[in-house]
């Protein structure tokens, strides 16, 4: 069979959004848009990654972040395992390298984790062969978060660049807003934070526009994303209370009025409802965070298939 | 580099491959036309053109990306995967015959993954092949029902099918014959 024209991307592991160019992000979203209509056909699998071993390693609680990878490996074909830590070997002491190295020790081709260490997948990526996905590190990143958001609102609003995009909510504890401000950055997007002044990560303000002003922020947005607030990091006093938090920077009908009239809204989950966003909002008809969640499983496809490629172990 | 075909020996080919369509099927409508990505899908639009013109009839199109399901997938050491493109069929195939169309015949490869991936869309009452061109040495064993030209070749070489749709021009050049 003739060898098609191929794109692809140059890292065998994909550990952050820094570290992939515009054209390669691109890429990953096109190739979703082909992974998408697998959802829908009889049969919802394709035989590309048979024979392939995918372990999915869960140090931090997770729902939708690992049943995503997993629908997604198993409609890749790929044989799949999950570990959660709670019934692992590092509730004895072992090392996340002594882990990662007798899972290595097994042969599989790619190792999806999530840690809450920042940096542990580079740790992992330098000691193993297998191809490393960070499904979400510490207060660092979570790519394919930021690429199915990516996915989302060019699905929605047919483009990225020159959109006004509001990002509202714990910025500090966020590795959604890092990845997603250097993706929508990358792809031209005019990107505003908005947050209490305790939850606004340092030199922030240098990449985006940090307000604390909701109303600014979300003021002629195109797209308007909610984060969490992620009481289970918070050690300390960030703001007075939660009901207070919702009174100045909570989502409501009428903040939500302030945005363009085909304004979409998003939140990455698991939502608060009443604390970040109110639920008239989640649940109303601009809100596309079921859309999210479908899109993701076809994100992640389209990275496993990507990152599948060029083995560095040809000799 | 020989031009085996012009624009308008494809154009006659299209038309006369509509015509052998047309007079081995009784019961048009039962009928779907499937291209092949690439240049598949724009053949297939054309006989599903030609059919309307000669019959009255129009056949759905639909379009398939084989990519996810080629052999070839993760056997290579290096390089980038192939480029995944959309697969669009906006029909059912259950118990249709479906007239799968691929630009080139060559090792039958492409083919057997295009049967693979369509018995994944639902159960066709049969399948048949429509080849713009067969080019022989195959590996599998595969053969064409509608073929537009037979070309003898030899394994070095190359057989380039351009449509205007993709390419700005309709041919069939051989390359790479006196190395």
């Amino acid at each position: 069979m003739t060898t098609q024209a191929t794109t692809g991307l140059r890292g065998r592991h994909l550990l952050s959004i820094a570290d992939l160019t515009a054209d390669e992000a691109v890429l990953i979203l096109d190739t979703a848009e082909a992974m998408k209509e697998i959802a829908a056909r009889p049969i919802k699998k394709v035989p590309t990654l048979r024979g392939r071993t995918i372990v999915n390693l869960f140090f931090e609680p997770s729902t939708r972040t690992r049943t995503s990878f997993e629908i997604a490996e198993k409609r890749l074909s790929a044989d799949t395992l999950s570990i959660a830590v709670a019934s692992s070997s590092v509730v004895k002491g072992e090392t996340l390298v002594d882990t990662a190295l007798n899972l290595e020790a097994m042969k599989p081709d790619m190792i999806v984790m999530r840690h809450s260490a920042s940096g542990a997948c580079h740790l992992l990526s330098r000691v193993c062969r297998s191809h490393i996905i960070n499904a979400g590190d510490g207060l660092h990143e979570h790519p394919t978060q930021a690429l199915l958001d990516a996915y989302t609102i060019r699905e929605k609003k047919g483009r990225i660049a020159g959109l006004k995009v509001a990002i509202v909510g714990d910025l500090f504890h966020s590795r959604v807003l890092r990845s997603n401000v250097l993706l929508l950055g990358k792809l031209g997007a005019e990107v505003w934070a908005c947050a209490p002044p305790t939850l606004v990560p340092a030199g922030l303000d240098r990449l985006v526009t940090v307000t604390t002003s909701i109303h600014e922020a979300v003021r002629d947005a195109d797209v308007v994303m909610m984060l969490r607030i992620q009481l289970e990091r918070m050690q300390g006093h960030f703001f007075p209370s939660l009901r207070e938090y919702f009174t100045v920077f909570g989502l409501t009908p009428e903040r939500a009025r302030l945005a363009r009239p085909d304004a979409i809204i998003m939140h990455p989950g698991p939502m608060n409802r009443g604390v970040e966003i109110a639920s008239e909002v989640a649940d109303g008809p601009f809100s596309v965070i079921l859309d999210q969640v479908t899109n993701g499983v076809a994100v992640r496809m389209a990275v496993l298939y990507l990152l599948a490629g060029g083995e560095a172990s040809e000799g | 580099m020989p031009v085996v075909m012009d624009a308008g020996r494809v154009a006659k080919t299209i038309t006369r491959i509509a015509h052998e369509i047309v007079e081995r099927n009784r019961g048009l409508e039962e009928i779907a036309l499937v291209g092949i990505r690439s240049r598949g899908v724009p053949l297939a639009r054309r006989i599903a053109d030609a059919v309307a013109t000669i019959s009255g009839t129009t056949i759905p199109v639909g379009s398939l990306d084989i990519t996810l399901y080629r052999d070839d997938l993760m056997r290579h050491a290096v390089g980038p995967q192939p480029v995944v493109r959309k697969t669009d069929i906006p029909f059912s195939i259950d118990d249709r015959r479906i007239l799968l169309v691929d630009d080139v015949l060559y090792t039958g490869r492409t083919v057997r993954a295009a049967l693979d991936a369509l018995i994944d869309f639902g159960r066709p009452q049969s399948i048949q092949l429509v080849v713009l061109v067969d080019r022989g040495h195959r590996e599998l064993p595969i053969k064409a029902d509608y073929v537009g030209k037979n070309l003898p070749t030899a394994p070095h070489e190359s057989v380039q099918v351009r449509v205007a749709e993709i390419d700005g021009t309709d041919e069939v050049v051989v390359e790479g014959g006196e190395a």
